[in-house]
């Protein structure tokens, strides 16, 4: 049993490493996390975006120890916690219902940890009072947890996970409850107690807005797989796989082929109608059949023809904030998405042509691969 | 999503209106044969109690104080109540674990659980009572068994004994007391069990600090059903147990059938209704108290 700081919580402990390693998990026959390794750095935030049946869940439970796993390690600063049952690990977990015991007033729940490790006295009830503070609650002890908002429940979930000064923290869809102004003023307060901290911490969500605001660094799963390992701008604006970059924010699709290389350079011809000059990629030699994604806001309209520009038939516009997002279609029928601030907004008369702009960077994928049918 | 969820439940709201209008109505034929077949049968139980006379001719204490004048009666009360608790101890001491098994099962296999506990409730009592003599008989399984062991060299006596009908009665009653404490156990929210792991809690302080507490309402159910059921058993009570043990359900049959001394038969179930409602009060009170956190 570790000793609890007598500091307050503006003493941020060193945290952990946590290292996941070619992990496997399987229900029966199917495989529910496949191989997957992941080093987080003490003191991250990570987290672990993807649809639901992913495998980021019970990734999650296996490093808490209610799932076992039938391959790979999970090591907190380099020892494996393997062999430990869940009760003995020092994980706090904040679960999606918050799991709040409902027989117990607040600062039960909070205490519940504390009592279990053998703790009694006033230590406790300092310990107590300190965390609901820390989570803004200090008048609502004796409270029970029916009598509390979503937002308050969640407080109390983590003041109760953060009570026992645990090694990692995970969140499993913490927020998914919440709506939508409180879910952000929650992320808020979560990232500051993380800071504070200096905790170690797993974010399972599906959310990737929630992943991008409060991550250091996104693991983004599928099929039970980690598709791509990085941080939240690296993954937005240089996508490894086609899931990856349609799982994060929008894009269009736009089928193509290789025709040329010169150094650098490929000559790709979209079946829209142009012939684009963009960066080559390995392995996508003369003649590949790929798939060029580009994000809405990497396109530009224009009323004439230029030399890198295809004729589109425009569709409807959508006001959406400080932005007008258009619809339109490709000759080959493909839908296509543009985007642009409202004040410099084209018009449907200016709205023939689509070109891509001067500095954006696409993506190049190629096609007919089995991550091409997601 | 709030302008969305008015939406939905105002006309919804409406609904309720009308329909908490016409509640009483709903619930007027239950109420007639309520009556009718259960408060009117009761207050003629009560009348006759006070007839001092079999041909319920004379009024009086007579019969009240004949019943309660016997210290032989008060044993049989006294007994009675004490084989409903016995089986109440032995219906959770079995059944509770067999709850906490039946919540890690697979849903296929809680089928087959379900299926074998309700099983007993499929058969008549009168089958149900044979086949435990037949299990508790001197030539019975459990006495051959036992014998085969070597365990013991002579037979136990097991029939007409107190030990073979709480046996037998824990067996019959055993689905009172499993399906409310399945169908409360089953509402637990699962996440419960590993956030208190989660917390660094054993196995037995999340059982003593979580489950049992959250599961208290069906327990108190179970214990309540069971104890009402078992102290008025009247064919296992005579058939198992004998004329050598007396409960107050037989003292009942022999005034009212074979005596035909209706007004003490009468005094009698009084006895036996007041004396199970008491400990059923006490017991739901306690229960009520030990789970009013969870209501809301």
């Amino acid at each position: 049993m570790q000793a609890l700081a007598p500091a307050s919580p503006q003493v941020a402990p060193a945290g952990r490493t946590l290292d996941v390693d070619d992990l496997t998990v399987r229900y029966g026959a199917a495989v529910a996390v496949d191989g997957v390794s992941l080093a987080i750095e003490p003191g991250e935030v990570v987290a672990l975006l993807g649809p639901s049946g992913c495998g980021k869940t019970t990734l999650l439970r296996v490093i808490a120890g209610f799932v076992r796993q039938a391959g790979g390690r999970v090591l907190v600063d380099g020892a494996g916690i393997d062999h430990l049952p869940a009760n003995q690990r020092n994980v706090g977990i904040v679960f999606q219902n918050y799991a709040l015991f409902p027989h117990m007033t607040v600062s039960e729940n909070v205490a519940y940890g504390l009592r279990a490790r053998g703790q009694r006295g006033t230590d406790v009830g300092q310990r107590v009072e300190r965390m609901l503070d820390m989570v803004k609650l200090g008048a609502f002890r004796e409270r029970l947890p029916r009598q509390l908002s979503g937002g308050q429940q969640q407080r109390v979930a983590l003041a109760r996970a953060l009570a026992v000064e645990p090694q990692i923290l995970l969140l499993d869809e913490p927020f998914a409850a919440l709506d939508r102004n409180l879910r952000l003023d929650m992320q808020i307060e979560v990232k500051r107690l993380q800071r504070q901290l200096g905790l170690t911490t797993i974010l399972v969500t599906h959310d990737q807005d929630e992943a991008m605001s409060v991550a250091d660094r996104i693991a983004v799963m599928n099929r039970g797989r980690v598709e791509q390992f990085d941080t939240p701008v690296a993954i937005y604006d240089r996508p490894q796989t086609l899931f990856v970059n349609g799982f994060i924010g929008t894009t269009n699709l736009l089928p193509g082929k290789v025709t040329g290389i010169v150094g650098d350079t490929a000559t790709v011809a979209i079946d829209a109608g142009a012939a684009l000059r963009l960066p080559a990629v390995p392995g996508l030699g003369a003649g590949s059949l790929v798939i060029l994604s580009v994000r809405p806001e990497q396109l530009v309209l224009s009323p004439v023809a230029t030399a890198d520009s295809w004729p589109i038939e425009p569709g409807l516009s959508l006001p959406l904030g400080s932005q007008l997002v258009h619809e339109a279609r490709t000759v080959d029928g493909a839908a296509l998405k543009i985007v642009e601030p409202r004040r410099r907004a084209a018009s449907e008369a200016q709205r023939r042509f689509c070109a891509l702009a001067p500095d954006a960077r696409p993506s190049l994928f190629p096609r007919s691969t089995s991550s091409a049918t997601e | 999503m709030s302008v969305a969820s008015t939406a939905l439940t105002s006309p919804l709201r409406g609904e309720e209106k009308r329909w908490r209008l016409a509640e009483w109505q709903l619930a007027l034929p239950l109420t007639l044969a309520f009556s009718a077949l259960f408060l009117a049968p009761l207050l003629l139980l009560v009348a006759t109690s006070f007839f001092n006379d079999d041909k319920i001719t004379q009024p009086g204490f007579a019969s009240w104080t004949k019943f309660f004048g016997d210290p032989f009666n008060y044993k049989v009360i006294f007994d009675t109540l004490l084989l409903g608790l016995k089986t109440v101890c032995a219906t959770v001491v079995i059944g509770y674990p067999l709850a906490l098994v039946f919540m890690d099962l697979s849903p296929r296999l809680q089928k087959v659980l379900l299926f074998v506990i309700i099983m007993p409730m499929l058969l008549s009592v009168v089958v149900r009572t044979f086949a435990w003599i037949v299990v508790l008989g001197r030539e019975g399984v459990i006495n051959q068994g036992l014998m085969w062991l070597g365990v013991i060299s002579e037979p136990l006596r097991l029939l007409q004994t107190e030990l073979g009908l709480v046996i037998s009665l824990t067996q019959i009653e055993m689905p009172l007391m499993l399906l409310p404490l399945i169908s409360v156990m089953s509402r637990l929210d699962p996440n419960l069990r590993d956030a208190s792991a989660a917390l660094g809690a054993s196995r037995w302080r999340t059982l003593f600090t979580v489950i049992v507490p959250l599961s208290m309402p069906g327990l108190v159910a179970g214990c309540l059903l069971v104890f009402a059921s078992s102290t008025t058993a009247f064919i296992s009570q005579t058939v198992i147990g004998g004329v050598r043990l007396i409960y107050l359900p037989l003292v009942i049959w022999q005034q009212s059938l074979v005596v035909y001394n209706w007004p003490l038969a009468a005094v009698a179930s009084l006895s036996l209704v007041v004396s199970v409602l008491s400990i059923i009060a006490a017991l739901s009170y306690l229960g009520r108290r030990s789970s009013r956190h969870l209501q809301g």
